[in-house]
């Protein structure tokens, strides 16, 4: 049984039509990717899912009911959690703060006015655990503000992950980084996929990461469904190779 | 970070020495004991206003609404109801809180610069309720009439109305109180969600924190100390009046908080130290005395953007 299902999904910002009836079904345990050119509706499509935007028209099914219309807290609390093309954290405090919000927040405690000293003995393991899984130990407690671009999204996906989601939707994860970040990041990604075996749904603009990792590509084209398959049919599709390289030879 | 925590707690001790000492040592430096009552009562008040905004990001600009109706529900109790400086003080808190949390769900979805316009035209209103409704609140001329009563606990009877060294401890537990409970919340899994929106909303929302209710508890717990100090003030002056709701009284908690250091605990108790005490000085020697106020508050943001108290620690940290 299918964990997301996107059913003929529309989002129009006036005239401009930005998604265009779009389907996806995605199953539990299955990394998905997104892929298209510049202005492909991708993020808009993304945005739609995790509730930051509201649809014109369709459907979303996640574990067999309607979510359209919740808020975005209330998808998190269903279990989607997703990160930001320009990574969304706490700037002003440490990695640890970050992760820690987030982990009380999963935990049921966002109203608790206390902590019991067992309950943060639980917190506290729990987010050496996190810290141990993004690689971040050893930068617990500098400012999340003043880390690198790669470690700023890995507290970003650490964050996510608390949040113990059982769907994972990730807008860009290597947008901006240096070819060691880039590596990092994918080793995390297929960690979480082959061995928590996470359902991840992503945007990527970095072929080489999304081959590497994804079980079945979607290709957007000017907010459109262009294709949809594995990597294999995906690279040898004719219309996806004249949609990205058209352009450049017109 | 132990250094730290470390130096957190000698300058709690140190805030709570002067305070405890303050009828002691003031009059020493030419002050008076009314005038240190009348610092840690605005203290509360723009301490309660940083709650919200410095802790949540939240910028209310009619928070004297809460706090002139704290002081009108003291003040029309002790006048109408019962003459006791306890019920006062209750009741005033009740009216300011519970104004707070029903005004509340209607202005929380509004951000930034909308949410500070709407506050001030909620103030406004109960400015002109207090202004017009000459037969019940004694319109401009203020509610007289009344003063605050003797503090009678069953074993002892405290004469807060001729000693104000005693009023001046009463004031100070109630604010310890009210001061200790926000410090506590802070420290809280709650307390962290509040600062989570207040460094980045969206990732709080996405984080599944439903940022409109949090801002709403946090709006609602911030005008209900504040009309703690309302209710305080009013029995400081043993008198009411419609400035108190004013949108200018509003103004200067903000112009406190900021002035002391919005991202500092304590800050806005340097604010209102500093306002107090140069408002009681300047005032004695010019009419202008507030644009001199305004000439150093534009001063201190200029060159000391996170305030008095931000400045100072950042030369303790380096």
């Amino acid at each position: 049984m299918s964990l997301l299902k996107v059913e003929n999904l529309s989002k129009h910002f006036g005239s401009l039509i930005a998604v265009d009836d779009v389907s996806m079904t995605v199953e539990p345990g299955e990394l998905r990717a997104v892929i298209g050119p510049n202005g492909a509706g991708k993020t808009t499509f993304f945005n739609m899912i995790s509730g930051f935007l509201t649809q014109t028209s369709g459907k979303i099914i996640f574990d067999n009911e309607d979510i359209s219309t919740l808020l975005p807290a209330r998808r998190v609390w269903r279990g989607i959690a997703r990160t930001f093309q320009i990574t969304e954290v706490f700037p002003e405090l440490s990695v640890r703060e970050n992760l820690r919000i987030a982990v009380e927040t999963a935990s049921g405690l966002r109203l608790s006015p206390w902590l019991s000293r067992e309950r943060d003995g639980e917190i506290r393991t729990r987010i050496d655990e996190l810290l141990g899984m993004g690689g971040l130990a050893a930068k617990a407690n500098r400012l999340v503000g003043e880390m690198s671009h790669g470690d700023q999204r890995a507290t970003e996906i650490m964050m996510a992950l608390a949040l113990k989601p059982r769907l994972l939707l990730l807008d860009e994860p290597t947008a901006g980084m240096g070819d060691q970040e880039t590596y990092d990041i994918t080793q995390l990604i297929r960690r979480l996929h082959r061995d928590e075996r996470l359902t991840i749904v992503l945007i990527e603009h970095d072929m080489r990461v999304v081959f590497h990792l994804a079980d079945r590509i979607l290709v957007l084209a000017e907010g459109k469904m262009l294709a949809e398959g594995t990597p294999q049919e995906i690279a040898s599709n004719e219309a996806v190779q004249a949609a990205y390289l058209g352009k450049a030879a017109a | 970070m132990g250094s730290d925590t470390l130096k957190n707690q000698a300058a709690n001790v140190v805030v709570w020495l002067l305070l405890l000492a303050m009828p002691y040592w003031l009059p020493h430096v030419g002050g008076y004991v009314e005038l240190g009552s009348r610092v840690v009562v605005l203290a509360l008040a723009a301490m309660a206003l940083n709650f919200l905004l410095g802790y949540t990001g939240v910028l209310s600009f009619g928070h004297a609404a809460y706090f002139g109706l704290g002081a009108y529900g003291a003040g029309m109790t002790i006048r109408y109801l019962v003459p006791s400086t306890g019920a006062g003080l209750i009741v005033g808190t009740l009216v300011g809180a519970v104004a707070g949390a029903i005004i509340g769900p209607m202005i929380i979805r509004l951000r930034g610069v909308y949410f500070a316009m709407v506050t001030i035209a909620f103030a406004q209103v109960f400015y002109f309720i207090a202004f017009r409704w000459n037969n019940v609140t004694g319109g401009d001329d203020g509610l007289t009439g009344w003063t605050r009563q003797p503090l009678h606990l069953g074993f002892a009877t405290i004469d807060i109305q001729q000693n104000p060294v005693a009023f001046y401890f009463l004031v100070l537990a109630v604010f310890a109180i009210a001061v200790g409970v926000m410090a506590f919340l802070l420290r809280s899994p709650f307390g962290r969600t509040l600062i989570a929106i207040r460094e980045n909303e969206r990732r709080a929302r996405f984080l599944g924190i439903p940022v409109d209710q949090h801002i709403w508890i946090s709006w609602t717990i911030s005008c209900a100390v504040v009309s703690v100090a309302g209710a305080l003030y009013a029995l400081l002056n043993n008198f009411v009046d419609p400035r108190a709701l004013y949108w200018t009284q509003s103004g200067d908690f903000v112009i406190m908080a900021v002035l002391g250091g919005m991202r500092s605990f304590w800050g806005p108790l340097i604010g209102a130290a500093i306002f107090v005490t140069l408002q009681d000085y300047l005032s004695s020697q010019t009419e202008n005395w507030m644009s001199f106020v305004g000439l150093f508050f534009v001063l201190v943001v200029l060159f000391f953007p996170r305030g008095i108290l931000g400045m100072i620690r950042r030369k303790v940290a380096s």
